[in-house]
């Protein structure tokens, strides 16, 4: 773990996202994107619909069929690129889902368990065993007020909208991302359950960790207050600034910003 | 005698000659049976050679071609030689279920091995040898033996033409047993030349008795044979029978497998087919409620890989109003595999309050395998509840993206994703051992082991 938190120290820059162009589908998607983030951080990423945040995080991810079609992507110093999603996850590279998925028959403990030791067999570190990692559940159960019995549960199955979240938050808890990429964490959930998981991202705040919030709302940053708001629109960030950008958001919508045109690179 | 009616005497048909050598070569053994029996056979016999195997022109068979069925020599097995099979061939097949945990009845090559049986003690249950039945008391089979095969197609013909022997099992009325009943059809493969077997089995379960039943079919890698079996399953007034049955044929050998089932008033039925081996194989389940208040549960799992053929055609017969029935079939199928899942439920005029559900899910690993799925449902009545669905697909990439997302390498996700799909029907077998056995069967079976269990709720 030294290595990869020694590094961070040395180059504060954690992400390194230069002129990111993707297409999904053959639909260009990200048109030359630009964005760096330090360890630290907490930068969110709004947008209309359409406009490519869930997109930039899946391409951040990895995820395949999301097609890189320019640009790079440099992750403590390293091509991010390059790695394949289980590899990006082992980095500390997370994706928290906008959509998570249901995994029936498979416990959730048992495939975070799986997660976490790949992760520390990949860092060196002994793997946990059920006694260690049980304990480690409690402990992070707590955080985000999760039940111990939705935690034993087959992933994500019959979950509601906001266990699946809180269940996302969950395994960042565990995973201990360096950067931690949320989704729409907050789409459709009420202001209990946003409460509850702004208090568990809130936690996990730390100066080794990253935060990345692709959000449509400025809801959100009521409670997870960010360092940057960028807007990100047709494919590319227009505007970038600190929290009160996004309240002006909130106010005047979108219409008001132009897509600007690509960068001469 | 002709049964074509109206018709003279055919030819037979191609290929079935030397069944009908075979069932002369058995005249000796028959002379002993009742009248009845030998009228049953000789029926038999001759609709078999009337039809001969069935081509893939007839819609019953139209997915699946038993040629290679057709075309092979297969002789009776030499006379049994029990030494080829040992305790742990036995328990390997067996999924290791213990020993003395119920009465068990095996046989080989089609012919009874007490040797390799135990005992039976549990009062009000009988667990014996067909033959031995036949011989002593055979007025009790009458009913079930003597009645006209012939709808049930070529290979129950051949098969009552032709078995031995076979387990009967009867549990007396008010009977509750409690460990299951295995029964055990081992094949040696013999000395390399294809050899055939034609189990039978009789299962009654009588008035508000309660029975667990566990067929077990399979072989040493690599042997040829055909298993042709019939299982007939008699479920009286409010009887309780739970039924399990594990092909693990050589994936060089054929298997045709075809239980009936008559569940009386307020009777509950439940069937879990596991399908794993065989090069071709086809299992028929044919099942009827002769009375009211009556529950069927048809659950399966069939997992091939290869070039592995597997067949499932079910029928479930709404003859009666007010019962209710489940059916869920599931196959993974990866290499060249191809799954066939032909499922009807019938809905007869007057069954009403029928409720009946039916689903298949397919899962195919691989870009040649394939599935052939035909959910039917005939509705011939007003007020029931219906429902079927099928659905095949691959695995899904997003879900397989969120488990690399977090770490799992890809071979491990899609293991993950394989045992999450199968394993639910695994976890519907009430028998412990054998639940275990098959979660084993399972993991191993996968793209990549999973590390420890991956049910487990608690650490």
């Amino acid at each position: 773990m030294g290595e990869r938190r020694g590094g961070g120290r040395a180059d504060p820059v954690m992400l390194e996202i230069q002129n990111l162009q993707a297409s999904v589908g053959g639909n260009t998607i990200l048109r030359g994107v630009d964005l760096t983030v330090k360890a630290g951080e907490v930068h969110a990423i709004m947008g209309p619909n359409g406009s490519g945040k869930s997109t930039l995080a899946h391409v951040l991810a990895g995820r395949p069929g999301y097609e890189v079609t320019g640009g790079h992507v440099l992750y403590e110093g390293r091509d991010l690129l390059a790695l394949k999603p289980e590899e990006r996850a082992r980095e500390g590279v997370f994706l928290a889902f906008q959509y998570p998925v249901e995994i029936p028959g498979v416990s959730n403990v048992y495939f975070l368990k799986a997660a976490l030791n790949s992760i520390r067999k990949h860092r060196g570190e002994p793997e946990l065993d059920a006694m260690d990692f049980l304990s480690l559940v409690k402990d992070k159960a707590k955080l985000v007020d999760i039940e111990e019995s939705l935690v034993k549960r087959p992933v994500n199955e019959g979950f509601s909208g906001g266990e699946k979240k809180r269940n996302e938050i969950f395994q960042m808890a565990i995973l201990e991302p360096a950067l931690a990429i949320l989704d729409e964490t907050d789409s459709g959930l009420d202001i209990d359950a946003l409460r509850v998981v702004a208090s568990g991202v809130n936690q996990l705040r730390s100066p080794e960790r990253a935060i990345v919030l692709v959000t449509h709302y400025q809801r959100l940053l009521d409670y997870i207050v960010p360092d940057f708001v960028h807007v990100l629109l047709d494919g590319r960030i227009v505007r970038s600034g600190g929290k009160e950008l996004a309240e002006e958001l909130e106010a005047r919508g979108y219409e008001w910003l132009q897509p600007v045109p690509a960068p001469g690179r | 005698m002709s049964l074509l009616a109206g018709g003279p005497v055919a030819a037979p048909a191609e290929g079935t000659d030397r069944y009908r050598a075979e069932y002369e070569r058995r005249a000796a053994a028959r002379s002993a049976e009742p009248a009845w029996l030998g009228s049953a056979r000789q029926t038999a016999l001759e609709r078999f050679q009337a039809t001969g195997f069935p081509s893939t022109r007839e819609e019953d068979w139209r997915f699946t071609n038993v040629a290679p069925i057709a075309r092979t020599a297969f002789r009776s097995a030499p006379e049994r030689d029990v030494r080829r099979v040992s305790r742990p061939d036995l328990a390997a097949l067996t999924f290791a279920q213990g020993e003395g945990e119920g009465p068990r009845i095996v046989f080989v090559d089609g012919r009874h091995a007490p040797e390799l049986s135990s005992s039976n003690d549990t009062e009000g249950l009988e667990v014996r040898s067909l033959r031995e039945v036949i011989a002593r008391e055979p007025q009790r089979l009458q009913a079930l033996l003597g009645r006209d095969t012939s709808t049930g197609g070529p290979f129950p013909a051949l098969n009552t033409a032709l078995f031995d022997d076979g387990a009967f099992v009867h549990a007396r009325p008010g009977t509750v047993v409690a460990a299951p009943v295995q029964v055990v059809f081992l094949s040696t493969g013999g000395d390399g030349e294809p050899t055939a077997s034609y189990p039978r089995t009789v299962v009654v379960a009588g008035r508000a008795s309660q029975l667990t039943l566990v067929e077990s079919y399979g072989g040493p890698e690599g042997a040829r044979y055909l298993t042709s079996a019939v299982t007939d399953v008699v479920a009286e007034d409010g009887a309780v029978v739970d039924h399990y049955k594990v092909q693990r044929e050589s994936t060089s050998a054929y298997h045709v497998g075809s239980m009936t089932v008559r569940q009386g008033r307020s009777t509950g039925f439940s069937s879990h087919s596991i399908a794993l081996g065989a090069a071709l194989a086809r299992n028929d389940v044919d099942q009827a409620f002769t009375g009211e208040g009556g529950e069927c549960v048809l659950n399966g799992l069939f997992m091939a890989g290869g070039s592995q053929h597997l067949d499932t055609h079910t029928r479930i017969d709404h003859a009666v109003p007010q019962c209710t029935s489940r059916e869920l079939y599931k196959g993974v199928l990866d290499g060249r595999a191809r799954g066939v899942f032909v499922g009807r439920v019938l809905v007869r005029p007057g069954a009403s309050k029928t409720d009946a559900h039916q689903t298949n899910k397919n899962l195919l690993l691989s870009r040649e395998a394939l599935v052939d799925s035909l959910p039917q449902l005939e509705i011939l009545t007003d007020d029931v509840k219906c429902k079927h669905g099928s659905t095949t697909g691959q695995l899904d990439p997003g879900a397989l993206f969120y488990l690399r997302s977090r770490g799992l390498p890809e071979a491990a996700a899609r293991s993950l994703l394989v045992y999450a799909f199968a394993s639910d029907l695994i976890a519907r077998v009430k028998v412990k051992a054998l639940r275990a056995g098959l979660e084993r069967y399972l993991q191993s079976h996968l793209p990549s082991p999973l590390d420890g269990d991956a049910k487990e709720a608690a650490l």
